[in-house]
This record gives C-alpha cells, structure tokens and sequence, in this order.
C-alpha cells in the first residue's frame, strides 16, 4: 500500500513539477529495494538446510557432462551465510569440498579442501566472475542473496509463467562482479524469483536464468526443483536440478569448520 | 622375486579385502539407510620416455612403463561422525623392481564429536601453504619411489586428537613406528649413481623404527590470515647416506636421526594476492638449522575476456647450512627461485597448465616442469608432464639427474 501510495505522488509530481525525473528515480530505486527486502525477509529463518544438486553441462554440439554436489548451509542472523559444498561428480574432483563464510560487505572467506593431497587451501574470493565447474553459472551466480550486494531500481510489472510479477533491476556493488546489471523477475505472490536476466560488462545480454517447479518446505520456504541457464553469447546451457531438501535438520556451526571440511561427505 | 612375491601377497590381501568390502556393502544397504558405503578411486597406465640414456647402463633407457591401483573404500555411520576410509595403493612398473610398490595410504576410524575428532590409524597429514617445496610438512615419509617430486607420501600409524577452539584448532600426534624412505632400484632413472640400501638400515634411536613420535599444532584463521604452528619431536623423515661397501658394492646406507623441529607457517589472502610463508626451525645431534621458503600467488581472473584464469607464483627459497661444501652436504634448496604460471581454463574438461621453473642462483641449477591435464569424457582423465634439469654442480643433487629428462603421459579412469 505504501507504494501505492509513493507511486501516486510520484505521478502528482511528474505531472506538476519539473523535479519530476528524479522523483521517479528514487521511488523506483525505493520500490526496487522494497520488493527485494520483502523477498529475502520472506525467506528468513530456515536455520539450516541440506541438498543434492546436479548440473547437466551441455555445449552446442549438444554435449553433456554432469556435475554431482552436496549442498549444506547454515543461516547466520547478523553475517551472511555459512556453507560447504562437496564435490561427488566428476569421479576425479570426488571428495573435494569447499567451505565458505560469506559476508555481505567485503570478501568472503572460502577453503578448498584437495582430498588427493590432504591439503586445505585458503583461496582468493575475488573470483566471483569465473565459471563454476566449467557451468554457465558463475561464483556469484550461486552465492546466497544479501541485500547489500546491489543497488535496486523497480522497473515494472509483467506476468512471467503466467504469475503477475515485479521486474527489479540489481546493480552490483562488488566491482569484481562479472555483471553491469540483471533483471529478476519475482512473483507478486510470494516473492519467488521466476526469471533472471544478466547483463555482461559491455552491458549486453549475456544469460538468463529460469526457476521451475517451486515446491514450498516447512509451510514457508519455496526453492525451485529445476533452472535452467542459458548463454545467449555461448550458445551453451547448464540445468539444475535439485533433490532431497531438507530444513532445520540441526546443523551447528561446529559443522562448518576446517576438521569438518576434511571428512564431509 | 622377493618383489614379485610380495605383491602377490598383497594382490591377494586386496582380492580378500575386496570380497570383505562387496558382501559388507549388500550387508548395509539392506540393514540401514543411515549408513553409508562408498567404494570409488582410479586406475591408471603411465608411460615416462626418457630423452637420453641414463648415466649408468644398467638404468632403462629410454621408456618406462607402470599401471597404477587406487582403491578408496569408505564406511559413515551415525551421520558421518563414525567413519572408517580403508586406502590401499599399489604401482606396478616395467623397469625399476623397487617402484613396483604397494602401499596402505590410509585405514583409519574417525570418531568425531561436536568439537573435537579422534583419527586412528594410517593416515596421511598435509601442513604447509607454499607450491614449490613443502618445508613444514613433516609428518608422513615421501614415497621417494612413485616420483621424484616429493609430493607423494606413505601412510603413517597415528593417533590424532584434533580440537576446535574459539582461539583455532590444536591437534595432538601419537605416531608409533616409522616408515623408512624408498629409493629407486639399480634399473631405474631419476636416482643417484650410487644406489640407496634399501634393506639395512640404522637409527638414532634404539628403538629403531618403533620409536613413539609426537607432535603438536596449532592453526587457526583470523580474518584474511591462515597460521600454523608446530613442534615435532621424533625420527628425521630425511635420511644421512653414508657410503658403505658391501660385497664389493658401494652402496649408500640410511641413516635416520631423531630431531626436535619447530614450525610456522602462514597465508595471507589479500585479494588478488596470496602472501606464503614457511619456516622451519631443525635441531639434530649433528647439525641445527633455519630454513624458510616464501613467495606469492596472483591470479588473474578471465584473461583476455576469455574465462581463462591465470596465476602467477614466485617463491624463494633458503636454508641456513648453505651450499654443500667438503664438510658437510649442505641444503639443495638454499638459495633457490621459482617462478610458476597456471593457466585454468574453466571448460567442461577442467582442462589445466602449469608451468614451473626453479633456479639455483648460488651456481648453474636449473629445473622446468611442464604440467597439463584434461577430462576426457565423464570419468577419465590424461595428463602430459615434461621435466627438464640442468645443474653444473656436481655437488647438486640435479646434477646427478640431469640427463633424466623426460615426458610422462597418464591416463587415469575414476570410478
């Protein structure tokens, strides 16, 4: 209602004044963020949650090569979220598993453990840009939503797989992002992202992102059980699927640590 | 023949355990979903060409040939705080008896609690930031026969203890028994001219090789900064060669001392940047002294708009006892660089170079490798090594390699 409310005075403005441009502009990056905050508020307090993924690379010859990866990760109430993400396929990256604190503001910290070698690594997060896995999704594809990592601008509303939905445009605060900006698209419903376009840093678009098959957990959280991403400049694709999700199963931080990051399985 | 009868030994041991592992594995998935059976690891073929002949005509020539064997078996329960991860390794190479090998990389039980882990068994443990030379890690014996790298290692008898604290992790070793050094055989390239006994073997200690080794560690993180610290008190892994005649062979004879080491290592991870440092403290009967290796790596992300990464390392390394002079041996690493690019590039086939270079800057010593590797298909993997020596320096232990360059080509299937 507020926004509404904000919409119509904008409107006032645009007719009335000549301040209007930036009247606008403002609102709009007000109800961009708005819409956002709503989206990740809504999402709030799953405590932890575990997952399987599995990604099906496919090139334009048509191509295939699977990934298969665990998932584990634990909200944290004032920091960004902890994670570890273990490697099950390819057979010869199996047992390498990568450990994350990320934070909203400033660089992650990220371990990669090397089960051959036994050795855990402390690895640079500035790669954000970089493909995961040889996959059209990059580092910052894949990290946790924090609204701190971009500036917002509501652009609208259109119906996307049939759901009456926002159009928020998200600019990168991280200058090592690999994006000028993307488009997402959330259901006015619930709050879901159903679509996300991504602009390269010509400004050209470079993938979109699609979600299907939203299932609801715990009567509150929605997670998709497939995406799909594809590269409009590659040709390339990669599809997610995703299985086994689970919420509250009483993770601890004890779980996210260097001991733990040389036995996950 | 001694060789051969081990390995059917032990290809009956692995036959035997396998047969245990397969009806274990019908035995759990039938019994409870909570427990977990893995059963994975890789075969191998590896083919070395060498480019000139070897010192000494009785080493192979020119190719060389080995399969490799690596087994993984893991058991979880209780939702992964019981483990059991069983190990076995085994090389078996054309030319040089002595690396045709087996090994028990690992059979060990980990017991884990909220905030504390009990290890048991054999066990492999890795310490150390740097690429080049691994200086802190101190822990296993280097399998000195699978390459001459010093990267690969052999299992060790542990009891570990590892506790997470607020203030970082401290880790307590138990380490009963001790694992002698492999060397090459006569018939094997990348060795000294003399050969290493392999057989007869003397200690320090008189406990020999049963000595009860102990070592304790602290590391931690603390915002961008990853540290290490350690004190090990036990049998040296590095052994003195003494020359001995025996049967009118000249021979060299192991000899293992016990030391008090001191360790500390760190990484910085500034951005692009990551800051290395080592640094080891040794005390023997015989000699006491100071090394260090530090450098850094940079990478450089997507380069030329591509999705190309690329890093650039460059690491130094000293030791304080020098060059080897008529009085004692002296270091071989102790005023050496190296320089290193990795090019990642990110495809559906991991596909990867690296190329390194290590230069003694007291006197002529020059080593390059050349690493590529590539997935092909979903579960093999080739790799494309290329090593190259040069050393004017009689006393250096390249100059005894240095007509052992080679390429090495491994096909790799992981199951």
């Amino acid at each position: 209602m507020l926004y509404m409310k904000k919409i119509k005075t904008a409107a006032a403005l645009v007719v009335f004044t000549l301040a209007s441009h930036s009247a606008v502009a403002l609102d709009a990056a007000e109800k961009g963020l708005a819409i956002s905050k709503e989206a990740k508020q809504r999402d709030l307090g799953w405590a932890d949650s575990t997952a399987d993924m599995r990604m099906t690379l496919r090139n334009t010859q048509g191509q295939e090569s699977i990934r298969e990866i665990k998932l584990k990760s634990l909200e944290q109430e004032t920091d960004g979220d902890k994670s570890l993400t273990i490697f099950n396929q390819p057979r010869d990256v199996k047992g390498t598993a990568f450990l994350s604190f990320s934070h909203p503001v400033g660089a992650d910290d990220q371990w990669l453990y090397l089960p051959a070698l036994k050795r855990v690594k402390r690895i640079s997060s500035r790669n954000k840009s970089g493909p995961f896995m040889g996959s059209e999704f990059s580092f910052e594809d894949l990290s946790s939503f924090e609204i701190e990592k971009y500036g917002y601008k509501y652009l609208g509303n259109e119906t996307i797989n049939g759901l009456d939905s926002f159009m928020v445009e998200q600019y990168p605060v991280d200058e090592n992002s690999g994006y000028t900006r993307r488009i997402v698209w959330l259901d006015k419903a619930e709050y879901r992202v159903q679509k996300i376009d991504f602009y390269d840093r010509k400004n050209s678009l470079l993938k979109t992102l699609s979600y299907s098959s939203y299932q609801q957990y715990l009567g509150k959280y929605w997670r998709a059980d497939s995406a799909k991403m594809i590269n409009h400049q590659s040709g390339k694709s990669t599809d997610l699927t995703w299985n086994n999700y689970a919420f509250k199963t009483g993770l601890q931080d004890s779980d996210f640590n260097r001991n733990t990051l040389k036995r996950v399985r | 023949m001694i060789t051969e009868k081990l390995l059917i030994k032990s290809l009956k041991r692995l036959t035997v355990s396998l047969f245990l592992v397969f009806s274990v594995n019908s035995i759990y998935i039938s019994s409870s979903l909570a427990n977990e059976f893995e059963f994975s690891g890789k075969v191998g073929v590896e083919q070395r060409y060498f480019v000139d002949e070897g010192n000494d005509p009785e080493q192979v020539s020119h190719n060389q040939s080995s399969i490799v064997f690596e087994p993984e078996l893991y058991w979880g329960w209780n939702n992964g705080s019981d483990s059991i991860t069983f190990k076995p390794f085994l090389r078996l190479d054309s030319e040089d008896e002595e690396r045709t090998h087996g090994d028990i990389r690992e059979l060990s039980y980990i017991h884990a609690g909220d905030d504390w882990e009990v290890r048991t068994g054999i066990r492999k443990e890795f310490w150390g930031v740097t690429e080049f030379q691994h200086l802190v890690d101190v822990i296993n014996q280097t399998d000195g026969v699978e390459d001459f790298d010093g990267e690969d290692k052999l299992g060790q008898l542990m009891v570990n203890l590892s506790v997470v604290n607020d203030w970082g992790i401290v880790d307590v070793f138990l380490l009963p028994g001790f694992r002698e050094r492999q060397f090459n055989g006569s018939d094997g390239r990348l060795r000294l001219p003399i050969l290493v006994d392999n057989d007869s073997i003397s200690y320090q200690s008189s406990a020999k090789d049963q000595h009860l080794d102990l070592a304790l560690r602290w590391s931690h993180s603390i915002g961008d900064f990853d540290i290490g610290s350690y004190w090990f008190h036990g049998t040296n892994r590095d052994p003195l060669l003494s020359l001995s005649v025996n049967d009118e062979n000249v021979l060299f004879k192991q000899y293992y001392q016990q030391m008090d080491q001191l360790g500390f290592d760190v990484q910085a991870t500034l951005g692009d940047f990551l800051w290395k440092f080592e640094t080891i403290y040794r005390h023997t009967d015989i000699e006491s002294y100071w090394a260090t290796q530090a450098g850094f790596e940079y990478s450089y992300v997507g380069i030329f708009d591509s999705n190309i990464d690329l890093g650039l390392l460059m690491e130094h390394g000293w030791d304080s006892r020098g060059e080897g002079d008529g009085n004692s041996a002296g270091a071989s690493v102790q005023n050496d660089l190296f320089i290193g690019a990795r090019l990642a590039f990110n495809d559906m086939q991991s596909s990867e170079i690296l190329m390194g270079m290590g230069s003694d800057l007291d006197h002529n010593g020059f080593s390059f490798l050349f690493e590529a590797s590539r997935r092909l298909g979903e579960s093999f993997k080739a790799s494309l090594d290329v090593r190259l020596m040069q050393s004017n320096e009689p006393a250096d232990l390249l100059y005894q390699i240095k007509n052992d360059d080679h390429l090495q080509l491994a096909i790799d299937w992981y199951f």
